[in-house]
This record gives structure tokens, C-alpha cells and sequence, in this order.
């Protein structure tokens, strides 16, 4: 054991951290996980749980209805991330354009990010209302519908409509990512790709791009962690409804836990959804780690 | 000064033991901030009951029905913490009782009670022959009707039966009186399942039958049949499924449909002209019947306070329900929510300027049927709103729905 006095003092200086992670992380998911190979329940009666393997999963794993949410949640995440991603960039190249009120409008552009996620629902599901809702009435006006329609109350519209709200929410997070990228590419080097000849979106594809991907990525990964475990918005918005077609598989965790108080197969959900973001994590980082490969060679 | 030091000491100790007695108790109370009573009645009740007994405050705390059960069940992981008392649903008790979230009170209430208070009302509060608070709200959803409307489309009578109910509402809807007639709380939600209970109990069928599924068939599958061509014949209102209670008493106070079903509650606000447009043609009966079948229907909605298990103060809690609970608090407060009391009902506190609601309860309460009382009924209510939602929707014909249903609540473990 020739543990330098430098590596000593770094674990040194790491040990309240590691600590606290250990109380308020480790320690609770290794208890998550024990709790998910029981059948307990939440109960007040003392009745102490049985270890049952792996039935949770399994259970979870072969109802339909668990993976009918699971892809619904895929198709959230990629729609509403990707969404995110194009609009971000868009509204960051607009911003770093020389512009009067470009202060101003910087300053607006964070608005949305910065409201809580459940005003920001409420906020569109009167939007949404089918009686008195804005939606509505631009529509009619404009002539696109001869009706007021029930648009959370469709299920072909609800979970699009979410998406919208999603989306209205998070992109400013990514173009203040990308902003903040798009600031440091030397001016002089975008100059000199027009002076060669390179059209914009050739400077785009070939400077701005990679000059911006490494941040973007970091972004774009949390936002999809975070999409992928959604919940707040839906639960406001659609409470899972109508007809379950908003129910992603977030909702299997609180459902099971809260509402069928079964805690056991609560935690095994919970852990199924833990591990896919954590393959997610995996993936990004395999990624990175080939890019950065390939800027070395 | 030795000794003196020592009497001090020994006073102080004898202060701080006494004190606990002499002590202000708060009660932590967790109420529901739609239907039956409005919130600020339920705070002059409690402020009444603070005056009467000093030393005693009571902290409300008012939450959506729709949070009300996860509050209760999140709190009793809280100790001293959580709630002292309770409002919870007749859907509830069962589950509460089996997994010991509630105080059994069956002791602590007098015997004579039992023949003053309505048998529907004590449902709401039983659990395999136990007790587990009192029955304060005692609702079942009446059927509203918009008397100009009907006069208007030359009806003399309102419907008697939900068959009936479809003719009259055609003649509404061509006579171009209001667009769609019906309104309901077809969301995806509890509120869904009274309307349904109460639509199969007039057809003569019932959802569950000795814990197993029993809507694939007979007066079940009727009135989804009934619910679906209400929506295919542009009779109800197709934003019904996305509605709640709430929802149903705006429309129906805009004057946006001439029949509605609804709890207690809008028969008091859709006649207070500061609430609706339609103040004084509001019209209520029972619940429809169905030819062959039912004269009237109902559906159990009445809703108990009770005391966590967890809570410190029992006593101080159960002081608190008796108060809100007898019959003169709930005379005074009896626009919003009727007495639980049969003698109430004879009272001019209770039946002046609502006479009609009062003839209507009296056939109502009687025929009130509850939901399936099983412990695993969250669940069991969970997978049937999805299905008839679904069906709804359109989006699965009733009997592949319905099956599908029936084959998730035998899945249950």
C-alpha cells in the first residue's frame, strides 16, 4: 500500500462528500433495491415482508401495459429532447446575431425555464381548456377549426400537446448552453471559412457544430435522463388519461407505490427505470469517450 | 439558599410537569377543498368549535379530493406529525381498517346513534363490523335538470327514466336550444365510476360481484351501452371526458346543458345567482331508473372524518368530530351538504328553500348503492377507468374493453 500524501489528502478532502452521497444516494438505492425483491407493503400493521427474488421484475417485465408505457416514454423523451435540441440551437445562433434589444431578449428567453414546472402545466392545460382555452380560440379565428375541441381529452393530441408544454419549458436551457458555446468561437475563424468559400450552412456543419457539441451533449443527455423519468407535468396536466394514453412509466412507480401501496413492486420499477437511465448515462459516455479518442488521433 | 434554590428547582419541575395539561393541543385536520361543504364553512365550524372548547386549535388543511387519500396514507409514516382527524371516502375505509391506518372508534360511539343516523352513512364508515369514524357528508349524485330549457322544447315532465332522458334530450338538441344537452364527469377518474355505478344500479346490474368482475354482462354492459350512445348521438357534451364535479357545475351553470348529474353541493350553488346563470330553473331529482329495472338510482358518496392512527390526541380528535358531526352543526350548514341525521329532515333550518332537494333525498339516500367494498378497490376503480375511458374514447368497443378489464382486475395479486 504507497498511497502518496497527495492521493491521502485528496480522499481526505473527498470523505464528507462521499459521506453525504453515501446518506442521501448509495445507501437509500441499495435500499430500494432490497425493498424490490420483497412483496412489502405500506401498512401500519407489523407484518414483516418476504424476500421473493425477482418476482417483482418479472412481473413488471412481462405486463403489457408496463411496456406499452415504456415506449410511450421513449417517444417522449426522443421527441421532446429533439425538439429542445432544434429550437435551442435555432434561438442560440439568433441570439449571438448582432441585433438591438439583443440584451433584452437574452434575458426574456430564460422566462420559460425559470417557472416551476407545475405553474408551467396549469398554465397550459388552461391553455389547452376545451371551453375557454387560448388554443381554441386562436384556431377558431384563424379558421383552422369550426369547433372547440377537448385537446387533453383526445388521445391522439394529449401526449403531443404534453410535448409542446415540455418543450415551451426546456429549450431555453439548451440555448443558453449553446449560447454560451457559440461565444467562444473565434470570430476571426468563421471569417476565414467565408472568405474560402464555405456557405453558412457548411460553417455551421463544419465549425459551429463541433465547436458546440461537447456542452450540448452534456445538456442534452440530463435533459434526456430527466425526460425520461417525467412525471410532474403529466400527473398536472392529463393524470396519466385519457384512457392512459399519457401514462409513462414513471407513473407504474407512484401507482404501485401510492396508489396500490405495494412498495415492493414500487422499488422494482423504480430500479427498471434507475438502470435504463443509467444505460442511457453508459451510452453517452461511450460516445464521448470515442470522440474524444478521435480528437487525440 | 441552599434551600432555597432547591424550592425553586422543586416548583419549576411541578410547572413544567403540569404543563402538558394546561398545554395548548393543536389538531391537525386535512379537509377537502371541493363539494359538500365550502371551505370557509368548514372553518366557522371549526372556529365555533375552538371558542366552545379553549385550549384546543384546530390546524385545517384543505386538499383536492383527488389528494386526499395519498395525503393520508403518506402521513402515517409521520408519528406525532401527521393528521389528528381525517376526512376520507366511502371507498376507503376498507383499506384504511385492513391495513390499520385508522383509530376504531366502534367504542366511543354512543349505541343510540345507530337508529338516528341513515344506514347509508354508517357504510361509509364500516369495516367488517367495526367503526372507524363518523359519517359527516352525506351525498349521492342527483339528477339536474334546466326547467326553461324543457319548457322550452315543450316538455311537461322531466324524464323518469334514462331511456326517457334520450328522447328529451334529442328534442332539446334539434329544437337548436343548447348544443349538447348532457354533461358529465366522464374523465378518467373516480368521478367517472359514481356516474357509472349509479347508471348500472338503475339498469339492474352490478361492476363486481363476490370480488369478481361482473360488467361484461347484463345492467353493467347497459349502461356503458347507454354512456357510448349518448356521446355517438352528439347528445352529451364530448368535453364531459375531461371533466370533473367542478367542470360539470360550470357548464351547467352557463347554461350550457339542460341535464347534468352532480353531488349535493350544485343544488345550493347553481341557484346562488353570484355562482350561475341559471339560478331558479334549477330543477332535481333522483338519479334516473331504467324501464324493467330500477325505479331510481344512487350511488353511495357520502364521505366520514376519522382519526389516524398515529395521532397523540384521540380524545381531543374525537371531541372534534363530535362537534362537527351533530345534528344542530349540520342543520345550520345544510345547503352545501345534508344532515347525516334522519330527524333532520323534517326541520325548517333544513328543508326551507330547497324543498325539492330534500323530496329528492328522501327517495335518493334509499336507494343509495355503494362501489365494490373491497380492499384492493383503488385498484380494481384504476383499471376500470381506463378501460371505460377507453371505450369512451372510441378508441376499443365495449365488449374487447371491458374484458381486457376484466382480465387485469384477475390479475391483481
Amino acid at each position: 500500500m504507497s498511497f502518496s500524501s497527495r492521493q491521502k489528502e485528496a480522499w481526505l478532502y473527498l470523505f464528507p462528500a462521499i459521506l453525504l452521497l453515501s446518506v442521501i444516494l448509495v445507501l437509500p438505492f441499495f435500499q430500494t433495491v432490497a425493498t424490490s425483491l420483497t412483496d412489502a407493503e405500506i401498512t401500519a400493521n407489523p407484518v414483516k415482508p418476504n424476500w421473493i427474488g425477482l418476482e417483482n421484475y418479472i412481473w413488471a417485465l412481462t405486463d403489457p401495459y408496463f411496456r406499452e408505457a415504456l415506449g410511450r416514454t421513449i417517444y417522449f423523451t426522443l421527441v421532446s429532447v429533439g425538439l429542445e435540441g432544434v429550437l435551442g440551437i435555432a434561438v442560440a445562433l439568433l441570439l449571438n446575431q448582432n441585433f438591438r434589444g439583443r440584451v433584452l431578449m437574452r434575458a426574456l428567453i430564460i422566462l420559460p425555464w425559470a417557472v416551476p414546472t407545475i405553474v408551467n402545466a396549469v398554465a397550459w392545460r388552461l391553455i389547452y381548456h376545451p371551453d375557454y382555452g387560448a388554443l381554441n380560440s386562436l384556431l377558431l379565428q384563424m379558421g383552422l377549426i369550426s369547433d372547440y375541441r377537448s385537446w387533453l381529452g383526445n388521445p391522439a393530441t394529449a401526449l403531443n400537446l404534453i410535448i409542446v408544454a415540455d418543450v415551451w419549458k426546456n429549450f431555453p436551457l439548451i440555448a443558453y448552453v449553446a449560447l454560451a458555446g457559440l461565444q467562444t468561437i473565434p470570430g476571426d475563424l468563421l471569417k476565414a471559412a467565408s472568405v474560402e468559400g464555405a456557405g453558412p450552412v457548411r460553417r455551421f456543419r463544419s465549425i459551429t457544430l463541433p465547436w458546440i457539441i461537447g456542452p450540448l451533449m452534456v445538456v442534452l443527455i440530463l435533459r434526456t435522463i430527466e425526460a425520461f423519468r417525467v412525471f410532474d407535468i403529466i400527473y398536472v396536466m392529463t393524470r396519466g388519461g385519457p384512457a392512459d394514453s399519457t401514462k409513462t412509466a414513471s407513473f407504474f412507480v407512484y401507482q404501485e407505490y401510492f396508489s396500490y401501496l405495494r412498495s415492493g413492486s414500487g422499488s422494482a420499477y423504480a430500479v427498471l427505470i434507475a438502470v435504463i437511465s443509467g444505460l442511457m448515462i453508459a451510452g453517452y459516455y461511450i460516445v464521448a469517450q470515442r470522440r474524444e479518442g478521435k480528437g487525440q488521433s | 439558599m441552599k434551600r432555597s434554590l432547591l424550592r425553586i428547582l422543586v416548583t419549576t419541575s411541578l410547572v413544567a410537569a403540569a404543563m402538558p395539561a394546561i398545554a395548548d393541543t393543536t389538531l391537525n385536520a386535512l379537509f377537502m377543498s371541493q363539494a359538500a361543504y365550502s371551505e370557509d364553512q368548514v372553518k366557522e365550524m371549526t372556529a365555533a368549535f375552538e371558542a366552545a372548547n379553549p385550549g384546543v386549535t384546530v390546524s385545517l388543511e384543505f386538499a383536492p379530493y383527488e389528494a386526499l387519500r395519498d395525503k393520508t396514507i403518506a402521513a402515517a409514516g409521520a408519528g406525532e406529525d401527521g393528521y389528528d382527524v381525517v376526512l376520507f371516502d366511502v371507498i376507503w375505509p376498507a383499506e384504511f381498517a385492513s391495513r390499520g391506518y385508522l383509530l376504531d372508534v366502534t367504542d366511543r360511539i354512543p349505541a343510540e346513534l345507530s337508529d338516528q343516523i341513515f344506514a347509508g352513512a354508517w357504510t361509509t364508515v364500516e369495516y367488517e363490523g367495526h367503526r372507524y369514524g363518523m359519517p359527516w357528508i352525506l351525498d349521492t349524485k342527483y339528477f339536474y335538470y334546466n326547467k326553461d330549457m324543457l319548457a322550452k322544447a315543450g316538455i311537461a315532465a322531466p324524464p323518469k327514466t334514462w331511456q326517457e332522458l334520450l328522447g328529451q334530450a334529442r328534442t332539446i338538441k334539434d329544437k337548436g336550444i343548447v348544443e349538447y344537452p348532457l354533461v358529465w364527469s366522464w374523465s378518467q377518474s373516480e368521478a367517472m365510476i359514481c356516474d357509472l355505478t349509479t347508471l348500472t344500479a338503475a339498469f339492474g346490474g352490478t361492476l363486481i360481484k363476490d370480488g369478481k368482475p361482473a360488467f361484461q354482462e347484463g345492467g353493467a354492459h347497459q349502461a356503458i351501452e347507454f354512456m357510448v350512445s349518448t356521446l355517438k348521438d352528439g347528445l352529451t357534451n364530448p368535453a364531459s371526458l375531461e371533466y370533473l364535479e367542478e367542470d360539470v357545475r360550470r357548464a351547467f351553470s352557463n347554461g350550457d346543458a339542460a341535464f347534468a348529474m352532480n353531488w349535493t353541493y350544485m343544488n345550493g350553488l347553481a341557484n346562488n345567482p353570484a355562482e350561475s346563470k341559471v339560478a331558479g330553473q334549477v330543477g332535481i331529482a333522483p338519479a334516473l331508473g331504467a324501464d324493467g329495472a330500477a325505479a331510481v338510482s344512487a350511488v353511495n358518496g357520502s364521505m366520514g372524518l376519522g382519526i389516524p392512527a398515529n395521532s397523540p390526541h384521540p380524545d381531543e380528535a374525537w371531541a372534534y368530530i363530535s362537534y362537527m358531526t351533530q345534528a344542530p352543526v349540520q342543520e345550520k350548514y345544510a345547503k352545501l351538504s345534508l344532515p347525516i341525521w334522519k330527524a333532520s329532515y323534517t326541520l325548517p333550518a333544513v328543508t326551507d328553500g330547497q324543498a325539492d332537494l330534500v323530496t329528492a333525498a328522501d327517495l335518493s339516500l334509499a336507494a343509495m348503492t355503494p362501489r365494490p367494498l373491497m380492499a384492493s378497490y383503488t385498484e380494481v376503480s384504476g383499471i376500470l377507468q381506463a378501460a371505460v375511458h377507453g371505450i369512451l374514447l372510441g378508441e376499443t368497443d365495449i365488449d374487447a374493453g371491458l374484458a381486457d378489464a376484466a382480465g387485469r382486475i384477475e390479475r391483481i395479486r
